[in-house]
């Protein structure tokens, strides 16, 4: 696995060289819209970047393709962990929320997308970021990364363009396009060209990458590490912070139930049928936080960064399947009595009756029992009379709680997160006497 | 010219053409009416939309996407079937086989590769229709359906994953499938599955329980491979095409695609 830096650029000097060439082409076709604009200005900008990557590609096929320094890349392993990323997108999305009037800006998102796939050339040239970027299953999570990204901006833009017009008074933008076409021809030849669009992109993909076919099935040989499918990374991600039980079952059930409830939830009557956030600013952050930080980012996580032993690995970093991380996590029951309160933990007597015993085990997690009953019972009480009041009285006491439940229970996954990285809590409340803990 | 126009003239009056085809061709406004309502296949359509249900911005036009992948899949896994045995002794020879023998040799990239594209295009139109609001009144059920439709999906994928039996397909289904025995009361790791006993007797263990009931054994096997195989090609796809013509139906229902009022 450990190849020599120098020589695996050379063997990646065609895919890269090609690779730079593309985003070259990209950015002439910039310049070339420019041009029909008259944007001047911005002609000579990408008219600049598309002549760096054509050096770019010219360096690549040469076998000298841009790389980033290793003490860079040891730089940004050590940096990168799932603290720092989980807390680094976090603040990069609310950044891009904040700013959004600001990031939908054309040229500013063509200068994003550009970093970015800058930023993916530069580092195919390392050695263990291209096997597990390349590795055939994983090509279609770096393709939704960007189909993500792409689509983000453009949905945010006409959203950022409806906000201004509805502020103004005048309808949004859809609204400009309320005359009626007859399906045939305008329907239908659309759906021809696309079948026809879609297919040729299947094509020229099936002919590019080989679907993987590794050894065949052996029950007594375990890959380390294994994965579940890619879509269910983001699942097999919350294990580290659940039990298979939660992060499995429950929480996935909730997920298609909370998904389903969204229409049944959501009584505001604004933003139906056109782009818009200023009009629903709570479902969509909500949505949003859940979607992109707690569904996507997580997959992205199970896929590019845990390696062997579901450990957690920089971009770069070589997946050593000896690599050790010091678990030491405690419950919140030990934290409490042992650490909190200098004394032992309450233990069931060997032979204790039904009441004894289920007695000393709620005493036992009373710090965490009285944690959920706080969270699920007296919070959403405090909120219905005071952040929320206004969701309180227009959705009624069953839609509320319920409601209330599903946010809350979404927002534990981060919590779990927090306190697993700052007190090393495993189990907020933990039932093993009942295989349940939480 | 006037000779292609001939025949083409000479096919459209002909008696067979005329049986297939009632109207005259689509050039005035009312056979291009007739066009799509006389029209089986395109008779899901309206006859006429708003503009801007066409522009790409709006819908991304990832909806229509993910159907052409489910007819991909279904005409690509039809033809994946003819080569196909789903039994320890043939299911990976059959893969080689596959991948070396057989004309065509992209049968099992376009078929996979689709399944990948489908589960993006998916939470794609979902992403779009959340976006733009579209699940509000009188849509709701019709969303409702449309995360059924994302579940199927994924549950498609996920049991077309075992199917070559490599190793990369055989473990990501364990890990998949474990899942199954931490079902609350009814996995025989799950919470509270000490309740379900007879006389101190389980009656949840690893031989009967959620688990072994999704994969007809203790562990992967070939009963899995049976049961995933079924599942698939069979059940599911006859599910998801039941709730697709729903899905179809419910968006005419409901008034047509989504826009401002």
């Amino acid at each position: 696995m450990h190849l020599d830096p120098q020589e695996f650029v050379a063997d990646m000097a065609g895919f890269l060289g090609w690779y730079y060439v593309v985003v070259a082409a990209c950015n002439a076709g910039a310049v070339w819209y420019c041009i029909a604009r008259r944007r001047f200005f911005w002609m000579l900008v990408w008219a600049a970047v598309t002549v760096g990557f054509a050096v770019a590609a010219y360096q690549a096929f040469d076998g000298r393709a841009i790389a980033l320094d290793e003490a860079v890349k040891t730089q940004i392993d050590a940096f990168i962990g799932p603290v720092s990323f989980t807390v680094g997108t976090f603040v990069f999305l609310v950044v891009m929320y904040l700013g959004r009037s600001f990031f939908v800006l054309p040229a500013v998102a063509w200068a994003g997308l550009n970093a970015a796939l800058l930023f993916m050339g530069v580092s195919m040239t390392d050695p263990e970021f291209a096997a597990v970027v390349t590795k055939p299953d994983n090509v279609p999570i770096v393709a939704m990364v960007f189909l993500l990204g792409i689509f983000t901006w453009w949905g945010t833009a006409q959203a950022v363009e409806n906000d201004r017009r509805l502020a103004q008074g005048r309808p949004p933008l859809e609204k400009d396009y309320d005359q009626k076409v007859l399906v045939w021809p305008d329907v239908v030849y659309l759906e021809l060209i696309g079948m026809i669009i879609a297919t040729v992109v299947l094509l020229v993909w099936s002919l590019a990458i080989q679907a993987p076919l590794e050894e065949p099935a052996n029950p007594v040989v375990t890959p380390n590490p294994s994965k579940a499918p890619w879509y269910f990374l983001g699942l097999q991600e919350m294990l580290v912070y659940f039990d298979a039980s939660i992060a499995g079952v429950i929480l996935p059930v909730l997920m298609i139930v909370g998904l389903m409830a969204v229409p049944y939830l959501d009584f505001n009557e604004k933003g139906d049928g056109y782009y818009t956030i200023k009009q629903r600013r709570f479902a969509y952050i909500v949505f949003q936080f859940g979607f992109l930080q707690l569904w996507i980012l997580l997959i992205l996580i199970g896929t590019f960064m845990r390696g062997p032993n579901w450990c957690f690995f920089g971009l770069y970093e070589f997946r050593d399947p000896h690599k050790i991380v010091a678990a030491s996590n405690i419950k919140l029951s030990e934290l409490f009595w042992s650490v909190g309160l200098g004394q032992s933990v309450p233990q069931v007597a060997a032979g204790a009756g039904f009441i004894v015993r289920t007695a000393t085990i709620i005493w036992r997690e009373i710090a965490g029992l009285t944690f959920l009953g706080v969270y699920f019972v007296a919070l959403p009480v405090l909120l219905s009379r005071t952040l929320l009041r206004s969701f309180y009285r227009q959705m009624g006491v069953t839609r509320y709680t319920i409601m209330i439940f599903m946010l809350l229970m979404m927002l534990m996954l981060p919590i779990k997160m927090v306190l697993r990285w700052t007190l090393n809590v495993s189990y907020i409340v933990s039932l093993p006497e009942y295989f349940a803990n939480f | 010219m006037a000779f292609g126009k001939k025949i083409i003239e000479s096919i459209r009056s002909s008696q067979l053409w005329k049986s297939v085809f009632r109207h005259a061709p689509p050039l005035d406004r009312r056979n291009r009416i007739l066009a799509v309502v006389s029209n089986f296949v395109l008779h899901i359509h309206p006859v006429s939309v708003k503009k801007h249900v066409i522009r790409p911005g709006f819908t991304w036009y990832m909806g229509a996407i993910t159907f052409y992948l489910f007819l991909l899949e279904t005409v690509t896994g039809v033809l994946l079937m003819f080569y196909y045995r789903p039994t320890l002794q043939w299911a990976y020879n059959d893969m080689l086989a596959l991948r070396d023998v057989v004309s065509l040799g992209v049968l099992r990239e376009l078929h996979r590769w689709g399944a990948h594209a489908m589960v993006i295009s998916v939470w794609l139109h979902m992403y779009r229709v959340f976006l733009t609001g579209s699940y509000k009144k009188p849509r709701e059920f019709n969303w409702v359906v449309g995360v059924l439709l994302l579940v199927m999906t994924l549950l498609l994928s996920f049991t077309g994953y075992l199917l070559p039996w490599d190793q990369l397909s055989m473990w990501a289904i364990t890990v998949g499938s474990n899942m199954a025995r931490a079902v609350p009361f009814v996995g025989y790791e799950g919470p509270g599955q000490q309740i379900l006993s007879v006389g101190g007797i389980d009656m949840i263990t690893g031989g009967s329980d959620s688990r072994f009931a999704l994969l007809g054994a203790r562990v992967v096997g070939e009963e899995t491979l049976n049961r995933f195989y079924i599942l698939h090609c069979v059940a599911i796809p006859l599910v998801c095409a039941f709730f697709i013509g729903l899905h179809f139906w419910r968006i005419r229902k409901d008034g047509g695609m989504s826009g401002p009022k």
